[in-house]
């Protein structure tokens, strides 16, 4: 293939006409990238707004165990006898928020989101590669969406094995209430989030390799986007090992089969199953489960990495290190995922394997946190909320990243494994950093999704300051607490009397994470409230490089009402100079990449 | 990736605005899927190999499982199941010379060839049917023991082969009728009763001096092992059942997880060859009414090749780790 005939090649060049769109095609059943985005954004948020209840539900437990609130009544009914949160239960709203968190925010509403939207601007295609295809996947995870909700709804509870489902407890109908229904309608839900994963990955991947607009060679792209790709490749991956694991699951709650299953007992009878092993569930899960890590984390890096170079006015620090780094961190996320498995019983030797690996990652993620800060040094800091986002994100990278190291080695993780120092590390490095990248995505992309309105600033500055001081609150002690051996997932610890004096600092993070909480309602009305009412702010309201500015405010089928602009240069040209200190542009401090190399522009080599 | 960024970078193959692959996009679909699919293979392969090697001292030997051949009597191992794999191999040698006929637009070449295509992958699922049909039915019959082990039986006096359990076991006039859900004091019902019950097996061994057990157990030579008389009659006290033919919980092959992993992949690559006969169906219809004739190119059928081949390549797997090694 030439570049010749490439021009013919891309796509309907000839969108002048449009072809007349009902409200269903628009809205509901459309195959244009940017409804697709929004409404995984929505779905994401609504899904988001479920989770984090159950957060608030089940941390309310944890500062005052076996204490009635009307709330649990209101909420939880029959499962919270006279306001009293039932056992069962507390466990299911652990399972369920964990599961919505990882993948149904977390994974589509954050990738799902921000690759529908950005990969076709940024890279200047009209759309992705397959329109049909993107709907499919986004009515697959919608469809996903409501069977994991519905199975809050079955008499007997939700799944309520943990979101990692580890046999036997998830493999035995009979083995908790959660087991039953539950735990099928979960397996259902799961199998369908994994086709649409697939889906929406599949289109990514190819739209970045194929439809990159001329000039747009994979060393222009936008780190944002190389973050997306690496995503889908990842996902590409992994997710079918999932699918593995949960369909030798079905087979053996369903049909009899021994996969994971060996010499169990329940109530003095003897079950049949023999020979299974759940260690062998525990690879398979967490082959998947790992890099599921950083399909949550990469995106996020991402559009950290965009939004703070445009609002640090500087180019990115390191660009070709960014790349190596997510290239790096997507293959080693492939190789570490015994480290969950430390005290599984898994062989010792391979534990110390597994923790050289690991170790590793550490290389590239603190290569990448270092750019990030190194871009920040000497920058003309816009503190936009987008931009107190990203280094909100740094911070609690840096923070969950240290306390990677701990648990990553084998000698130090059987000490803390299982506890609250579990909990806190991974929420402070994927699920927190993921949500400043969601947040950083979404007020900084907003004007691209609804027409150029503008999220409120203040409003943004009131969400970002008490979501951050509120998520240290809640995670900066629980270190303490697990150190202290407090073990995760127990529903309470009065039946320890050491932990006793723990329970005045389970009752701050239950309040910091309260508070968070309505800080999200801050967001929330904000979001809503800027799509009818936010203020217009300019095709370009960040002065920003990339393409996805040189779009029509009012969506078009196909992005650009004209030719696809062309691409003569990288997307972080801010405050690039001649020789002589004088901007490229005359009075303009940024260099969008579809403005050619000037004569006596020195060309850098990044 | 080149190492600086200059003006040139616009005519590179990645520079932007052409393929850099050279492939169209709903055929770097069609790879980056099998890619995914190949994992999931991986994922149930690997699954396998770590619960095979767990039993590896008590794994079922394939060569003496896979020992028929339709319409013929006899011990012809892996014989039916090599044929099956020829037929699937030689339907991909079609879908090359159907893919090649579409690169030169013959549509009666591409035709004949997507048919033939068809009739392999038929024939294949056809024989997995039979495949499966055979093992469930089962072949001698075992008896297994209180910790879940299978006894099998030889015949001493016959070279030490394998002898059926109708072969040996005493008619008595005792019979214990089929729990069903409508009848009887039991709720639950239960699956079809075995031909022979344990006391009347247990009975025709005592009668039968040549009778010996074959544990599951494989011994230094690789055979499986086979007690002396005093020590079977030992054995057969802790038996508990009959098993005959193979289901998802008990075998008479030996370790459950034999039949278990035998039907869950031998079935899901099945299935996999079924939806592959299905889509290659629509595609061979779309051929003769002459759509892409029309289009102008055979993209389509060079696309479920790239599946069907696939489909092979992993079946090259399942036959070697399943009935090969």
């Amino acid at each position: 293939m030439s570049a010749a005939h490439a021009v013919v090649d891309h796509g309907h060049d000839d969108h002048g006409h449009h072809h007349k769109e009902t409200f269903i095609t628009k809205y509901i059943f459309s195959q244009d990238h940017k409804m697709i985005a929004k409404q995984y954004l929505i779905t994401g948020l609504i899904m988001g707004f479920i989770g984090i209840a159950m957060s608030i539900l089940f941390r309310m437990q944890l500062a005052w165990p076996g204490e009635s609130f009307p709330i649990f009544e209101a909420v939880l009914g029959k499962w919270a006898p006279d306001g009293v949160m039932d056992a069962d239960i507390y466990l299911a709203l652990v399972t369920i928020h964990g599961t919505i968190m990882v993948f149904f925010v977390l994974t589509a509403g954050l990738s799902g989101t921000f690759s529908n939207l950005l990969i076709p601007l940024q890279i200047g295609a009209r759309d992705m590669a397959s329109g049909f295809l993107n709907m499919v996947s986004y009515w697959l995870f919608f469809l996903s969406s409501v069977i994991m909700v519905c199975s809050l709804f079955v008499e007997a509870g939700p799944a309520a094995a943990g979101w990692t489902i580890y046999p036997p407890l998830s493999a035995i109908p009979m083995a908790q209430p959660g087991s039953g229904a539950g735990m099928t309608l979960w397996l259902v839900s799961m199998a369908i989030f994994i086709a649409s994963s697939l889906l929406g990955s599949l289109n990514y991947v190819v739209t970045v390799i194929n439809l990159r607009t001329k000039g747009m060679s994979m060393t222009r792209l936008p780190l944002t986007i190389w973050a997306f790709f690496v995503t889908a490749i990842i996902g590409i991956i992994s997710f079918p090992v999932l699918l593995s694991a949960a369909l030798l699951m079905v087979m053996d709650r369903s049909f009899g089969t021994s996969f994971f299953l060996s010499d169990i007992f329940i109530q003095g009878e003897v079950l049949h199953y023999q020979g299974g092993s759940p260690v062998l569930y525990e690879h398979l899960f967490w082959f998947l489960g790992h890099p599921e890590v950083y399909i949550v984390l990469l995106p996020a890096l991402g559009i950290t990495s965009e939004v703070m170079s445009t609002n640090a006015r500087k180019p990115i620090f390191g660009y070709r290190a960014m790349v190596a780094s997510i290239l790096a961190i997507a293959f080693l996320s492939t190789i570490v995922w015994g480290h969950h498995m430390f005290i599984s019983g898994m062989n010792p030797f391979l534990g110390s394997v597994f923790t050289f690996t690991t170790l590793l990652i550490a290389i590239p993620s603190a290569v990448k946190a270092f750019n990030y800060i190194t871009t920040l040094w000497k920058g003309n800091l816009q503190m936009n909320p987008g931009m107190l986002f990203s280094i909100g994100l740094v911070s609690t990278f840096i923070t969950g990243g240290l306390t990677g190291i701990i648990l990553g080695d084998s000698t130090l993780d059987i000490n803390v494994h299982d506890t609250y120092f579990v909990v806190a590390h991974f929420h402070l490095v994927m699920g927190i950093s993921a949500l400043y990248g969601l947040f950083a995505g979404v007020y900084h992309w907003f004007p691209k999704m609804f027409h150029g309105r503008m999220m409120n600033k203040n409003l943004g500055y009131v969400h970002f300051w008490i979501t951050a001081v509120c998520a240290y609150g809640v995670f900066f002690p629980m270190h303490f607490v697990g150190m202290a051996g407090v073990p995760r997932r127990y529903y309470q610890n009065t039946a320890f009397p050491m932990f006793d004096e723990l329970t005045n600092v389970q009752i701050l993070m239950t309040v910091f994470a309260i508070i968070a909480a309505l800080a999200q309602l801050i967001f929330i009305y904000n979001f809503i409230s800027s799509i009818f009412y936010g203020r217009k702010g300019g095709l370009n309201p960040w002065k920003s490089n990339t393409l996805e500015w040189t779009t029509p405010m009012e969506h078009i089928h196909g992005n650009w009402p004209g030719e696809i602009p062309h691409v003569h240069r990288w997307a972080y040209d801010y405050s690039k100079t001649y020789e002589n200190g004088e901007y490229i542009i005359a009075g303009q401090d940024f260099v969008p990449q579809t403005v050619p190399l000037q004569d006596n522009e020195e060309e850098m080599h990044h | 990736m080149e190492t600086t960024v200059t003006t040139g970078t616009e005519d590179s193959v990645w520079g932007g605005g052409n393929k850099p692959l050279g492939a169209s996009y709903g055929k770097m679909m069609m790879w980056f899927f099998i890619v995914s699919d190949a994992l999931t293979f991986s994922g149930f392969l690997a699954a396998y190999g770590f619960s095979r090697f767990k039993f590896i001292e008590t794994w079922p030997i394939a060569d003496e499982v896979f020992t028929h051949v339709p319409f013929f009597h006899g011990n012809y191992p892996m014989i039916y199941v090599a044929f099956m794999t020829f037929i699937l191999i030689m339907s991909s040698v079609t879908m090359v010379l159907a893919v090649d006929a579409g690169h030169k637009m013959k549509q009666n070449k591409v035709i004949i060839y997507m048919f033939l295509t068809i009739i392999g992958g038929a024939i294949f699922v056809g024989s997995q049917a039979w495949e499966w049909a055979t093992f469930i039915r089962g072949d001698y019959g075992a008896l297994e023991t209180k910790g879940g082990r299978i006894l099998q039986f030889v015949d001493a006096a016959n070279d030490n082969k394998r002898i059926a359990i109708g072969d040996f076991a005493k008619s008595m006039p005792e019979t214990r009728e089929q729990h069903t859900k409508d009848a009887g004091i039991w709720y639950m019902g239960e699956s079809s009763l075995p031909s022979y019950s344990l006391n009347e097996v247990l009975a025709g061994l005592k009668d039968n001096p040549n009778i010996l057990v074959r544990t599951e157990q494989i011994n230094e030579e690789g055979h499986k092992t086979i007690l002396n008389r005093s020590e079977t009659l030992a054995k057969v006290n802790q038996a508990v059942r009959v098993v005959e033919g193979a289901n998802l919980v008990r075998n008479e092959y030996g370790s459950r997880l034999f039949a278990d992993f035998f039907f869950f992949i031998t079935g899901f690559h099945g299935f996999h060859v079924f939806s592959g006969v299905v889509i290659n169906v629509i595609i061979f219809l779309n051929v003769v009414l002459g759509t892409y004739e029309r289009r102008g190119h055979y993209e389509m059928v060079e696309k479920v090749g790239l599946y069907w081949h696939f489909v092979d390549l992993v079946w090259v797997f399942v036959f070697t780790f399943f009935y090969l090694v």
